[in-house]
């Protein structure tokens, strides 16, 4: 009676137990099937045999195939490689040196500074691609470059809105810097750039990689921005599966979005886990 | 170069101004070659802001710096020779035990061989060998510490800079340590110059020490001398436990002064003095007795014990004489089997020689 | 931090690159943008600068207020939702146990890292004519028809001819549904950071007192988290208001939203002084909203702990 008893009655709960109350908690599941279930959806008909997407005729990975052997598709894919690649690059040096800025010295118009680092971050996409559309066609980009100048366009814009955050992630990294670390260096004979090169930039490593992989993943994802900025001959890959979209629904464009899926959920898992360790090592000392 | 008795530290009239507060008023000191040196007051007297203008942190808003004979007041901290081992460490978390060792020598463009050589004959002077390729989060606060003098001494610098070193180690350890600083700095010779606030761990290292208050240097003397020769009421109460009269001097004769006071009656001393002065005894001066002395050329006043603090070695025993402050005697408990002889409540007749007597000014 | 001079071209070496950047390619089309607003199309690749506040006055046009009033009833309807859903799960997860916290926060952020035109492409599959959902219907229809058969109602219609899918997809509902999909996580956040800030025994002496869970609510966590759920407003509503692509995709013919005005002014309407003018006035917005938000933040009465 005992054991029936142990295995059907959980301990009382609390008043404030909201997480217990079972009306909530449906509200919560619901939520997340809501959320979850599209994807999911997605997902799995990615593998379903069947045109039209709808009932579920067998598992088949030739869509997967489809989409690999789609020229143009792939020629996308690699763009948007490319541009994520180049963009990061930049995007950390920038953000390093806008983060080292702005923890290490004061300076006249420091909060117009931030300001303007926090722009690109809060102003509405739509308004950031149609004003660097206008400046491309105003300043007389040249067009018709080859690869892979043609995408300067777009690396050059996706640098602007993601250099920011990769500073904001820098700079949170940076906050926990001792500087008397600093100062010993320098007491030891250090220059201001071995004591930068030595020291500093290895506590900030960890906000560097974080920042690289936030930036790869945010110019990889990016749309709105790509669709102004891009030409016929400068497709990516959101903008292609945006035209593709368009057309209709295919499990080919299933597939592709999967790999897309996988690919930034790998990298952000990748970033976190990364924060989470470095946090890890720092409480040792 | 320099003369074996040519200061290695000099400063003259420095000061520096953090706004309009002014943290080092005035200064001017000379350390020794060789010395023990500490730097001693309490927080907020300006002996940190000292210590950085001397590493090159900060620079003196007026005055002149020497290190080793020459003028090193605009010199930036890494052209300096001398080092500073951090109150924080300051542990380059992510190089090895060797790596932080050998790191100012790597920056010098010394030779690997010649790095390896001296990291490790300065990891044995610290007693750290073997340890080379472990990382600070692997090391104990106490080992950590020895790799940051071994950073610091292997560069060989002139002056070796310490701010609080013993702040962080508890009890049993910050003892252990005094003595090994003491031993390192005689095996080494180098000048050390350490700052802490804890008179006590000054006393018991240093050569010589500079008390500061108030951005000021008070008093620069060696320990025996701050202790039984203070030169004002601050250094008095400062360094050790003392106890403080207030009186009213006048001269008597050529060098014989009499001081008026409340509690201790009319007093006289050889010295020069007029107007308000405070007189001074340490409670280890000061004899417990049941019965009146009758010695010449001593102090004495009568009172009734309130408080005995038991230390096993020896005990602080308070008395009420009817000032605010009860006054403070030490008696030590030489004798295993010696009961004690005083007890709380008991009335008692405190008594020290004259001669025991401070003369402070201010 | 020490101030610059001290060290000028160390200073200027890590200033300046991020600075000229953004100046360059961020501030400088921005700027250009600008002057477009108070341009006049002269020509169809021409635009000369007049100084003129027509391309505003156009907003007012019936035609675009339409679009303007649109938009801001559709963000407003999605921040609505996104309240009322995002408090009770904001609620559950700021008072479930410490361990369990981090990953039921992390299984509402999830979804935010996959691609907003993915999210909204998986949307189109659930909603439309013969999308999930309306198979799920048609799936129970046949159900529902086969029982009335068997119980013997077959031949009266009772559930219509033949199942009619819902028209869920290329409206204004579809769009919300887009946008609260997408904005939701953006809600609960700033919910759970001021839920978790609340102290505790607050809420504890108000049930002590013998107000019910939802007085309890009303009148005590919900005033006290104001300016958690003020930030959670904005930062839902700003955006939604801005969107382009889910209107885009889920929207008909008459949800159209500022976004999708903007675009077309700048590809096939080609009236490039107009749509400045309509992106502008959606900066100007944002910007109102950050203003309000930060001095929500401001003056926010902490409720918090101790």
């Amino acid at each position: 009676m005992n054991i029936i008893k142990k295995i059907f009655v959980q301990s009382p709960s609390g008043p404030l137990d909201y997480h217990r109350r079972w009306p909530l908690r449906a509200i919560l599941i619901c939520i997340l099937i809501f959320m979850y279930a599209p994807i999911f959806t997605l997902i799995a008909f990615s593998f379903n045999d069947s045109k039209r997407n709808i009932v579920w005729h067998g598992f088949t990975l030739k869509y997967y195939e489809k989409a690999f052997a789609n020229a143009e598709l792939m020629l996308a894919f690699g763009n948007s490689l490319a541009i994520a690649l180049f963009s990061t690059l930049i995007s950390i040096v920038l953000g390093s040196l806008a983060a080292y800025t702005l923890w290490r010295f004061r300076f006249p118009g420091k909060a117009a500074y931030e300001g303007a680092m926090a722009l690109p971050i809060v102003i509405p996409e739509i308004c950031m691609g149609v004003a660097m559309m206008a400046f491309i066609t105003r300043v007389g980009w040249p067009q018709n470059m080859p690869w892979p100048l043609n995408l300067g366009a777009i690396t050059i814009a996706h640098i602007a809105f993601c250099f920011p955050f990769a500073a904001i992630v820098i700079r949170a990294r940076l906050q926990s810097f001792n500087r008397e670390l600093a100062e010993s260096a320098h007491d030891l004979g250090a220059s201001e750039f071995q004591v930068f090169r030595d020291i500093i930039l290895a506590h900030m490593r960890p906000g560097i990689v974080a920042g690289g992989l936030l930036s790869f993943t945010l110019s990889l994802d990016d749309f709105v921005i790509t669709f102004f900025t891009s030409g016929p001959n400068s497709v990516t890959f959101p903008v292609k599966i945006y035209s593709m979209v368009r057309f209709s629904v295919t499990p080919e464009v299933n597939a592709a979005s999967t790999v897309l899926i996988i690919l930034t959920i790998a990298l952000t898992a990748i970033a976190l886990r990364l924060q989470y360790r470095s946090q890890m090592t720092e409480q040792v000392k | 170069m320099l003369a074996q008795n040519d200061p290695i530290i000099r400063l003259k009239g420095v000061s520096k101004f953090f706004g309009a507060a002014c943290a080092v008023d005035n200064v001017s000191l000379d350390v020794m070659h060789g010395e023990f040196f500490a730097l001693v007051g309490p927080s907020g007297c300006g002996k940190t802001t000292l210590l950085r203008m001397l590493a090159g942190f900060e620079t003196p808003d007026t005055g002149n710096l020497f290190i080793d004979g020459r003028d090193m007041t605009g010199v930036g901290a890494n052209r300096r020779p001398v080092n500073l081992v951090f109150q924080s460490y300051a542990i380059f978390p992510h190089m090895s035990v060797a790596e932080n060792v050998g790191y100012g020598l790597k920056i010098a463009g010394l030779a690997r061989d010649e790095i390896m050589a001296r990291t490790a004959e300065v990891l044995r002077l610290v007693k750290l060998t073997g340890q080379e390729k472990k990382h600070p989060g692997q090391l104990s606060g106490g080992q950590r510490q020895r790799v940051v003098l071994a950073r610091a001494l292997v560069m060989r610098p002139a002056v070796l800079l310490l701010d609080e070193p013993l702040s962080a180690l508890d009890a049993k350890l910050r003892e252990a340590m005094q003595l090994e600083l003491v031993h390192l700095q005689k095996t080494v010779g180098i000048t050390f110059l350490i700052v802490t606030h804890d008179q006590s761990e000054a006393l018991s290292m240093a050569n010589r020490i500079a008390v500061m208050h108030e951005g000021a240097v008070r008093q620069v003397a060696s320990p025996g001398e701050l202790y039984e020769a203070p030169n004002c009421r601050f250094v008095a109460d400062f360094i050790g436990k003392i106890n403080l009269f207030e009186g009213v001097a006048t001269m008597h004769q050529k060098d014989r002064v009499r001081i008026n006071t409340a509690l201790l009656g009319e007093v006289e001393l050889t010295g020069t003095a007029q107007g308000a002065v405070t007189l001074a005894v340490r409670p280890e001066k000061i004899r417990i007795s049941s019965e009146r002395q009758t010695q010449l050329n001593i102090i004495q006043v009568r009172g009734k014990i309130t408080d005995i603090a038991y230390y096993g070695g020896y005990s602080n025993v308070f008395i009420d004489i009817g000032a605010v402050q009860p006054l403070m005697a030490d008696i030590t408990n030489a004798g295993r089997n010696d009961m004690s002889t005083v007890a709380a409540g008991d009335s008692v007749y405190c008594s020290w020689r004259a001669t025991d007597t401070l003369l402070l000014l201010d | 931090m020490e101030p610059w001079r001290k060290t000028p071209f160390v200073f200027l070496v890590s200033f300046l690159p991020p600075a000229l950047w953004l100046g360059v390619f961020f501030v400088a089309p921005l700027s250009l943008l600008w002057l477009f607003s108070f341009g006049d199309k002269s020509g169809i690749t021409d635009i000369e600068l007049k100084w003129t506040l027509t391309n505003y006055a156009r907003a007012l046009d019936p035609l675009y207020l339409g679009v303007v009033l649109k938009s801001l009833w559709i963000a407003g309807a999605t921040t609505a939702i996104c309240i009322m859903i995002g408090l009770p799960v904001a609620l559950v997860i700021s008072f479930a146990p410490g361990r369990v916290q981090p990953w039921l926060l992390l299984l509402i952020i999830l979804p935010f890292w996959t691609n907003l035109l993915i999210r909204t492409y998986a949307l189109i599959a659930v909603l439309r004519g013969n999308g999930h959902v309306n198979s799920v219907l048609e799936w129970l229809w046949h159900i529902g028809d086969g029982i009335l058969g068997m119980v013997g109602l077959g031949d009266y219609g009772l559930l219509g001819a033949g199942f009619t899918p819902l028209a869920l997809l290329y409206n204004d509902g579809a769009v919300v549904t887009g946008l609260v999909y997408v904005h939701l996580p953006f809600m609960v956040l700033p919910l759970y950071a001021a839920f978790d800030r609340l102290d505790r025994s607050l809420i504890e002496a108000s049930l002590d007192l013998g107000a019910g869970h939802v007085r309890t609510f009303f009148s005590i966590i919900a005033p006290l988290a104001l300016p958690g759920i003020v930030s959670g407003v904005i930062i839902t509503f700003i955006p939604a208001l801005g969107a382009y692509l889910t209107p885009d995709l889920l929207g008909g013919a008459d949800s159209q939203m500022i976004a999708n005005i903007i675009e077309r002014q700048f590809k096939a309407a080609n009236d490039w002084p107009f749509g400045s003018a309509l992106s502008f006035l959606l900066m100007y917005a944002t910007f109102f909203g950050l203003a309000m938000r930060g001095i929500f933040i401001r003056r926010g009465g902490e409720g918090g702990r101790g």
